[in-house]
């Protein structure tokens, strides 16, 4: 292992600019990658805040009876998507409004706005299908004389987000592809340039495994150095934005590790698919 | 004890087609062998297909109990540690030292790093070239460059060595002080199989001589007969 981690060292002395490209290649791979990250994590967050405020809002017709609110407010706390259910006076509705509406305050008056059941749903339900699904058993009671539940923004928000991750992933997989190939290339360019030693190794009874090793390693160490550039550089990116447009938040340093995990798996991945076919040219 | 035996071997090339043709001899443990003959006669296939560097189109190949039916990389890999070759370009590592292109064959094939120094100086000093542990190839002669490269065809302490036109870029000097290691190299018991066109050398041997013509084994002083090369028109 010595051995093969000075040979793989040896092969950055050699060739600095050939390795500065593929380390610049995969960091710009990743920058991309890293930046439409950047936004699409933003944008979940401020998805999943707004998505904490979804609830279904049941208006119940005057003459219901407390007797029958509680029953209601019984069986729709126990549904398992349901996190809490508040009942909600006309006085309060009308408190609400004024609060949320200021400019129109005085428009209000008491007995203008009926009472409701406010029913908050539970994380991990609040797509729009169990939201519209659980609107539907409410709206079965006779004292209820609507319910509203924002359908449509939820469906927008879901749908906004699903393209986010999508984007996310088919850009993120053709920016590997990239960093692969361009790898792959530099991995010729090296195999070339130590072909003396390959022919030796492979004379003196060196086995493939073994005279693969330096470039996989050369490969491992690319990647993490690109991952790392490109971390940076999407931290500088960040910063910017942050300064100069809007407040962006950045990876943990969970994901940060993801990302120089990310740099280290195209690096073998890219050395890996190429080098053995390259030394096998050797003679 | 046979430690290279040929049987019945022929080598196609798909574009230059037949190298060599249903060529069968033996080479025995601590024996020396010159190869003989003119340029693309077949010397360097043979050798070749000594060390597993190519395959037989028909026929079968063993080296030191390795067969070269069904042979896989790693029993190559494996076969290598056993032999040594030497090259007439020497295949030196230019920019490393004396030294380190030695322990770097040593390295290779994992000898444990206590064990490399120890080595090298005993190859440096069986090669003669103690002095020159840390001066860089291109700092020496011809003929100390060769003694290099059989020292460190010497590492893996061979069965069989093999050398391909050694002394092909030497001076008469060094052509003789190089012979004279592989004499000793072969006297220490390691079969050497050398191609070679210096004639003169080989008589003054009076050794083992594979005269190579068409692809064909066409003298054997170890049966003392004339074969009928089969491709020759």
């Amino acid at each position: 292992m010595r051995l093969a981690v000075r040979e793989a060292l040896l092969g950055f002395r050699r060739a600095p600019m050939l390795s500065m490209l593929s380390i610049t290649t995969i960091a710009f791979s990743l920058f991309a990658f890293g930046l439409f990250s950047l936004v699409a994590l933003n944008i979940r967050s401020t998805l999943s805040a707004m998505e904490s405020r979804v609830e279904i809002r049941a208006f119940l017709s005057d003459s219901t009876t407390p007797e029958s609110i509680a029953a209601a407010m019984g069986d729709i706390g126990g549904f398992k998507e349901v996190a809490r259910v508040e009942y909600i006076t006309p006085e309060q509705a009308l408190e609400r409004a004024r609060l949320e509406l200021g400019e129109f305050k005085d428009v209000f008056e008491a007995g203008f706005l009926p009472a409701s059941l406010d029913v908050r749903m539970r994380e991990g339900y609040r797509d729009p299908e169990t939201v519209k699904k659980v609107a539907d058993r409410v709206k079965v009671y006779d004292f209820v004389d609507d319910v509203r539940y924002g359908e449509e923004w939820v469906q927008k928000l879901y749908s906004i987000r699903n393209v986010a991750t999508a984007a996310g992933i088919i850009l993120g997989l053709a920016f590997a592809a990239v960093s692969i190939i361009v790898i792959g290339a530099t991995i010729r360019m090296a195999v070339m340039a130590r072909s003396r030693e390959i022919s030796i190794m492979r004379l003196v009874g060196a086995t493939d495994g073994f005279i693969r090793r330096p470039f996989l390693i050369e490969g491992l160490v690319k990647g993490v150095l690109g991952g790392a550039f490109a971390l940076l550089l999407t931290r500088v990116a960040s910063s910017l934005i942050s300064r100069y447009f809007i407040q962006t938040e950045f990876f943990d340093t969970r994901l940060a590790l993801l990302g120089l995990l990310g740099g280290a798996v195209i690096g073998v991945v890219g050395s890996a698919l190429s080098v053995g076919r390259q030394i096998r040219r050797v003679q | 004890m046979t430690v290279i035996r040929f049987a019945n071997v022929s080598k196609e090339y798909p574009r230059t087609g037949v190298a060599l043709h249903d060529v069968s001899f033996n080479v025995n443990k601590g024996e020396f062998v010159f190869l003989t003959g003119p340029s693309g006669a077949g010397k360097s296939t043979i050798l070749k297909l000594i060390y597993f560097d190519e395959l037989p189109t028909r026929g079968d190949v063993w080296v030191s109990s390795t067969r070269s039916k069904g042979v896989s990389r790693k029993e190559i890999s494996l076969l290598r540690r056993k032999l040594g070759v030497v090259f007439q370009d020497f295949r030196l590592l230019e920019d490393r030292s004396v030294e380190q292109n030695i322990a770097f064959a040593l390295d290779v094939i994992g000898t444990p790093q206590d064990k490399i120094h120890a080595k090298v100086s005993r190859l440096l000093g069986q090669v003669g070239l103690s002095s020159k542990a840390t001066s860089m190839p291109r700092e020496l002669s011809g003929g100390e460059q060769q003694r290099v490269a059989i020292a460190r065809a010497l590492a893996n302490d061979p069965v069989v060595l093999v050398a391909d036109e050694p002394t092909g870029n030497l001076d008469d000097r060094a052509t003789r002080g190089v012979f004279q290691l592989l004499r000793e190299i072969n006297a220490a018991g390691t079969a050497v199989v050398m191609a070679t066109h210096n004639l003169d050398l080989v008589k003054r041997a009076e050794l083992r001589v594979l005269e190579i013509n068409r692809g064909a084994i066409v003298y054997d002083t170890d049966d003392e007969k004339r074969r009928t090369p089969e491709l020759t028109p």
